[in-house]
């Protein structure tokens, strides 16, 4: 069963096409990661998908009864204000508003969805502390529970991992793995990482100005586009 | 001096001028810390100056002010924030609204107005609000009150909502919060709040309401509601102690009410800088 099906989809912004020719469908559970060079329309498809764009052609199809605002977005950090003053409970819980409807204020059952995911991605010691005193690492943690807070199914995640050191880099992929397989939260993820790419995802999107690649992890070691481009990638390392 | 307060009490023009001045400095301070924080003070301060226009246009038309300041500063307003977050409301854009409504209201005024009519006093009475809030008739009481109370029971609503729009506009818009509505609402309540402010300090003075209170509490606290019941809270001690000041010492009000807003931010600016101290 698919999360999310492209059907032919055109992404691009102001009227111009960036990358086109987009089909395939994310199954239930995948870990997606969508790579290619800078400029390639990796935000533009994630923004695409998210419903922040429209697309500029073709169409995109949810599965099994997911609605397009419920699906969990956690930001390239940069677009978060650095100097807001809130709490890291008040951010995670703002995770919640999509399941608001009418209502003023958040339910009980949403205040524990939020401790539920402040638990599970340990920082439920710093709820009371203010989120623009936290380290990289932890804010990181905080937009994540805010993510998940707001789905049920479908995270997309815009380079998680930029600006942060090798040691929390690693923690943090080790929690976006785990979400996936225990929690069975399907991740897609916009990544530069093409090493921690092959190592955890299960599925690669490669983007060009056209989409050059979309199969498993697997399939991509051995086709030739996937061979080019980590080969590419490993001369860039050394 | 407290008989002095309770035999001042009794007086209806201190009792309207309380109120209103309660009222709108709350308000403005409730939204002063969303507008400060989505980087929107200067808007305010643009939108003040084309409320100055349209009550000068309203005083050579005799109608009252509040009626033409208000539709057409909601308007302009409505106008300046429709691309939401984008960068197209620059700052040139409000600075050039800004200076053309001063200038323009300026001008209106002198071509129009009866002769007989003191000019001077007039502009004065519409930037730095000297008077105006202690002339206030029943009927603008009425209408000020029914606007403040109606600004606050949508600010409380949408609390939730306005947090999550001004902390992450692109997070709200993916999960499905329309985020370019509650930027529109937003707007509007700036408009409505800087017209009612408007009799309080003047068009000149208003956006100290706004920034003030919001800028000294982010210094003291560090969740976004401490911060906003701390605004109120600063904000309403300062215009209750500006106007009763003003009324003993017989000072301009909104020029005293800006003045305690001031100390209040000069104190809570050393308070910051000792905790930190502590702290490192």
């Amino acid at each position: 069963m698919a999360v999310v099906s492209f059907q032919n989809v055109s992404v691009g912004y102001d009227g111009k096409t960036v990358s086109e020719g987009l089909s395939f469908s994310v199954p239930d559970g995948a870990y997606l990661s969508i790579v290619g060079e800078n400029g390639a329309g990796k935000s533009t498809t994630m923004k695409t998908l998210l419903g922040l764009l429209k697309p500029t052609g073709g169409k995109i199809v949810f599965g099994d009864g997911l609605k397009p605002n419920e699906i969990g977005y956690l930001p390239q950090q940069t677009q978060v204000q650095r100097d807001f003053p809130a709490t890291v409970s008040e951010v995670v819980l703002s995770g919640c508003l999509n399941q608001l409807g009418f209502k003023p204020f958040y339910t009980k059952d949403q205040k524990e969805t939020a401790k539920k995911w402040m638990d599970r991605l340990e920082i439920c010691d710093l709820a009371k502390r203010s989120y623009k005193q936290l380290s990289g690492g932890q804010q990181q943690r905080v937009l994540l529970a805010r993510a998940l807070c707001a789905t049920k199914k479908l995270i997309v995640l815009d380079e998680p991992v930029s600006g942060l050191d090798p040691v929390v880099t690693e923690k943090l992929y080790e929690l976006i793995c785990q979400i996936n397989r225990e929690d069975k939260i399907t991740v897609v993820m916009v990544s530069h990482d093409l090493a921690a790419a092959l190592r955890y995802s299960t599925h690669i999107l490669q983007l060009s100005d056209k989409m050059l690649f979309y199969g498993t992890t697997d399939e991509y070691k051995e086709s030739d586009v996937g061979r080019c481009f980590i080969g590419k990638a490993g001369e860039g390392d050394a | 001096m407290l008989e002095k307060l309770q035999m001042y009490l009794e007086y209806d023009f201190v009792r309207y001028a309380l109120t209103v001045g309660v009222l709108s400095a709350l308000c403005a301070a409730l939204l002063g810390v969303s507008l400060v924080l989505k980087r929107y003070s200067m808007i305010g301060d643009g939108l003040s100056r084309v409320a100055f226009a349209a009550t000068t246009v309203a005083m050579v038309l005799s109608v009252a002010p509040l009626y033409l300041s208000l539709p057409v500063t909601v308007l302009v307003a409505v106008l300046l924030l429709r691309n939401g977050n984008k960068k197209t409301a620059g700052d040139s854009a409000v600075a050039l609204i800004s200076v053309s409504s001063l200038a323009l209201g300026y001008l209106i005024l002198n071509l129009f107005a009866s002769k007989s009519s003191n000019l001077s006093g007039d502009v004065c009475s519409i930037l730095f609000g000297s008077t105006s809030i202690l002339t206030l008739k029943k009927s603008d009481v009425r209408l000020c009150t029914v606007l403040a109370v109606a600004v606050i029971l949508i600010f409380v609503f949408f609390y939730n909502r306005i947090f999550a729009v001004t902390f992450d506009g692109d997070f709200s818009t993916a999960t499905g919060t329309k985020t370019s509505a509650y930027n529109m609402l937003l707007a509007v309540i700036t408009a409505v709040v800087i017209v009612l402010a408007m009799n309080l300090v003047g068009a000149l003075l208003i956006s100290a309401l706004i920034i003030f209170p919001a800028l000294s509490s982010m210094r003291l606290f560090k969740s976004f509601k401490g911060v906003i019941i701390s605004s109120a809270v600063i904000s309403v001690v300062c215009a209750l102690s500006g106007i009763l000041i003003a009324i003993f010492a017989d000072t301009p009000v909104g020029s005293t009410i800006v003045a305690a807003d001031l100390a209040v931010f000069i104190i809570c600016n050393i308070i910051g800088l000792m905790k930190k101290g502590k702290v490192s």
